[in-house]
């Protein structure tokens, strides 16, 4: 029983194969239901490891497996083997379960795509390399699933690399699934680069990769402050600042919703994004030896999570608000693993998997209801014609904003009582004022998807695409319907996890944080003692946060009130400010992506056109030429051979000769 | 006396008339005369030098290139036959296939 850890990935990984390689041969709903069949083993096997985790004593709460060799160089030695710990049993649980459900969720989502076969490939094949990722019990194994999810992010962002663009009925400008993907992808590249050199550095100071290893060295050779620990771990956070989409590596994200919605909610939402966030984590040795790079953490965490919710302020397409919020919430972690409350960091991952893959899923059905509009501008009134998804992104938007009892306001409020104990005031301030901000966001994405009016028309016709396309059984105008079971279901399971999640990590005034209790053998941490009232105070503050930003929201969006107009006349320069998102991606195409360009173009073109094809072709030129001007002596006249043969040899022999 | 200079010149003159038939004939047979004269021209020197040296390495290679220029007859008539029979002429200024 004790050696199925490999199943945990290998199960997706064979749900790849079959769906990459015979899948569009195979009926639609095997290809489909095959894909969900191998993650929901996937995630039955996850649940039995756990429990045979759990029934380990406390301490000795460690699984390790490992299947073979992979790489053996020297003295060098990486394992394909997998280690699995309260951290990693968290993961994998996030994982599969919410992957599952996401699976389940998009055999309804995908029921009129032509190649249902790639996109259940490349979404088992992510299954597959995020578990790796989170099972590794070496760096080099968790490279591979770090670059694995990437590969998968890439392919499913572009999934409909045919379409120059995916939105619809809406005046906004985005990058077109290739665009996209290729961005998503460079941009990790940048960061993976960092965490490359994070792991070579590694190798070089340990002789190893093993976890075990790396930690049990760090503690023994090293003391706090290291400047090669320092650098390690900056080069490592480099990583997670690319596939978490930090500052400043975090403008790939919001693009990456051009993918379809099933793959925001699983890869940029629910884990692959959280990669970063387990990895630092995971590396929690590490980092509590570099105190300098745990304040860079949680002041890059603080800072993503500022900047990202006012940007989500003023977005008008739904799918990229939650993009922005993501973005913001992984900001929210990042500062929790900076005050080195680890457990409270993955408890957010936890809960924000939950709440914010509701959130996107339900997202997803309302553009399934229509016809793929998703502009905020456009919506409005859909509570009416579609009460399961509205309950359920309710609950996600309560979830999100922090409203007490469910499960975003016990990860968020923990975070901010760790990080006010640890005596970051300043950086505590600014969260609780993007708290504010992101019930404000969420609740005016509810209020202007769900409330109101319609702001369209039954049997409007949104695209022309429509019109023309699907001429055949006539025009397909807008006709929103609540998503079938198949869709619904999932979400109502995601609600109820969003809901209650939060109650397995209680604040110590109302209860017992078994969460982290779970996860103390892995962290070791000594317990940050707060006294009750400044703890009830905290709690009190969040919550007024919350409430102050559900306020707003209400008064701003409900009715026809004028004050979001007024307040962008009044300060027109902010409201640009973050409707064109701080201007960054204009800034990294002036400053990187054009010299780059430019770079290439002259590389192309003058380097490889002009001087190396100049080369080659004046090589050849010259000996074609040489030729051309010596053929002539070529008469084919025998005799003509015969003479010059023999004055050549009289004049060698004569050389000969002559020479004294 | 015959001394060993008169041999020399003797082969030295045979080389050059053979010399010149493969120069100035266009009679494959008659060049191929030519080419077996030089041939003997060289033996006959060799043949020469070992007398007057005492040293029989030049009989031996006498031998050598009695066979050699037996087997370069043999291909090189063979040559002949088959060129005459593809084109019914073997007049070495026309064939001129490998023309630059």
């Amino acid at each position: 029983m004790s050696q199925m850890l490999w199943l945990i990935p290998a199960l997706p990984l064979v749900g790849a194969i079959i769906n990459g390689a015979i899948g569009k041969r195979l009926p639609r709903a095997m290809s489909a239901w095959l894909a969900v069949l191998m993650v929901t083993a996937s995630f039955g096997v996850s649940v039995l490891a756990v429990l045979n985790l759990v029934a380990l004593p406390e301490d000795a709460r460690v699984i390790h497996e490992t299947l073979y060799q992979w790489v053996g160089v020297g003295s060098f030695s990486a394992n394909v083997a997998f280690w699995l710990d309260p951290l990693s049993a968290v993961m994998i649980l996030v994982v599969t379960g919410v992957g599952a459900l996401i699976h389940i969720y998009s055999v309804g989502y995908m029921a009129h795509e032509e190649d249902y076969a790639r996109f259940f490939a490349a979404m088992n094949l992510f299954a597959f390399a995020m578990l790796t990722l989170v099972l590794a019990d070496n760096y080099l194994l968790m490279y591979l699933g770090w670059e694995g999810v990437g590969v998968c992010s890439y392919l499913l962002i572009g999934f409909w690399f045919n379409r120059d663009s995916v939105a619809v009925g809406t005046d906004e400008k985005f990058l077109s699934p290739r665009s996209s993907a290729t961005k998503a992808f460079v941009v990790n590249r940048i960061g993976d680069f960092g965490f490359m050199l994070g792991v070579i550095l590694m190798f070089w100071t340990f002789g190893s990769l093993a976890f075990e290893d790396v930690f049990q060295g760090a503690e023994t050779m090293f003391q706090v402050g290291a400047p090669v620990i320092t650098i390690m771990t900056l080069l490592l956070f480099m990583g997670a600042t690319g596939k978490s989409a930090q500052v400043p590596l975090y403008i790939w994200l919001p693009d990456a919703m051009a993918g379809p919605t099933p793959v925001s909610a699983l890869i940029h939402a629910a884990t692959m994004v959280t990669a970063g966030v387990y990895m630092v984590a995971r590396s929690h040795v590490l980092y509590e030896l570099a105190p300098t790079t745990l304040a860079v953490v949680a002041v890059i965490g603080t800072l993503t999570a500022f900047i990202a919710a006012t940007i989500a302020l003023v977005q008008n397409d739904l799918k990229r608000v939650l993009a922005f919020s993501t973005v913001s919430q992984l900001g929210y972690m990042f500062f929790a693993l900076g005050v080195s409350a680890f457990s409270a960091g993955i408890f957010h991952l936890m809960t924000h998997a939950f709440f914010k893959a509701l959130l996107f899923l339900a997202a997803g059905a309302v553009m399934h209801a229509m016809n793929e509009m998703i502009d905020m501008r456009r919506l409005g009134g859909l509570r009416k014609y579609m009460p399961i998804t509205f309950a359920t992104f309710l609950v996600g938007a309560l979830a999100l904003s922090g409203f007490p009892l469910f499960s975003g306001f016990f990860s968020k409020d923990e975070i901010l009582a760790k990080g006010f104990a640890h005596g970051e005031v300043g950086l505590w301030a600014v969260s609780v004022v993007t708290a504010l901000m992101t019930a404000f966001y969420t609740f005016r994405a509810v209020i202007l998807t769900f409330g109101g009016k319609p702001r369209w028309k039954e049997g409007e016709i949104v695209t022309a695409q429509d019109e023309d396309e699907h001429s055949g059984h006539g025009a397909r105008g807008l006709h929103p319907h609540e998503a079938p079971p198949v869709m619904w279901v999932p979400l109502a399971v995601l609600a109820v996890l969003a809901a209650f999640g939060g109650f397995i990590g209680l604040p110590h005034v109302l209860g017992t944080n078994y969460f982290d209790q779970f996860l103390e053998p892995v962290f070791q941490q000594p317990h940050v003692e707060i006294s009750e009232t400044l703890e009830w105070t905290l709690i009190a503050i969040s919550t007024a946060a919350a409430l102050v930003g559900m306020f707003i929201a209400f008064r701003f969006y409900r009715g026809s009130s004028t004050a979001p107009a007024r307040l962008t006349s009044y300060y027109p320069w902010l409201y640009n400010l973050w409707v064109n998102k701080y201007w960054v991606d204009q800034f990294y195409d002036f400053a990187v992506a054009r010299p780059g360009r430019w770079l290439a173009n002259a590389f192309w073109v003058d380097v490889d056109g002009r001087i190396i094809n100049g080369i080659a072709d004046g090589l050849g030129r010259t000996f074609k030429n040489v030729g051309q001007s010596l053929r002539s002596l070529h008469a084919g006249y025998m005799r003509g051979y015969a003479l010059a043969m023999l004055i050549g040899i009289v004049v060698v022999i004569a050389i000969v000769v002559m020479r004294p | 006396m015959l001394t060993v200079t008169h041999y020399t010149v003797l082969s030295a003159i045979l080389f050059s008339i053979g010399a010149l038939a493969v120069l100035i004939r266009r009679n494959p047979l008659i060049m191929f005369m030519g080419i077996e004269l030089m041939l003997n021209a060289v033996n006959l020197a060799f043949v020469a030098f070992a007398r007057y040296l005492n040293n029989m390495d030049g009989q031996v290679f006498v031998f050598i290139v009695l066979t050699v220029a037996a087997a370069e007859v043999a291909v090189g008539l063979a040559l002949v036959v088959a060129i005459f029979r593809a084109r019914e002429n073997v007049d070495v200024d026309e064939i001129d296939a490998l023309k630059g």
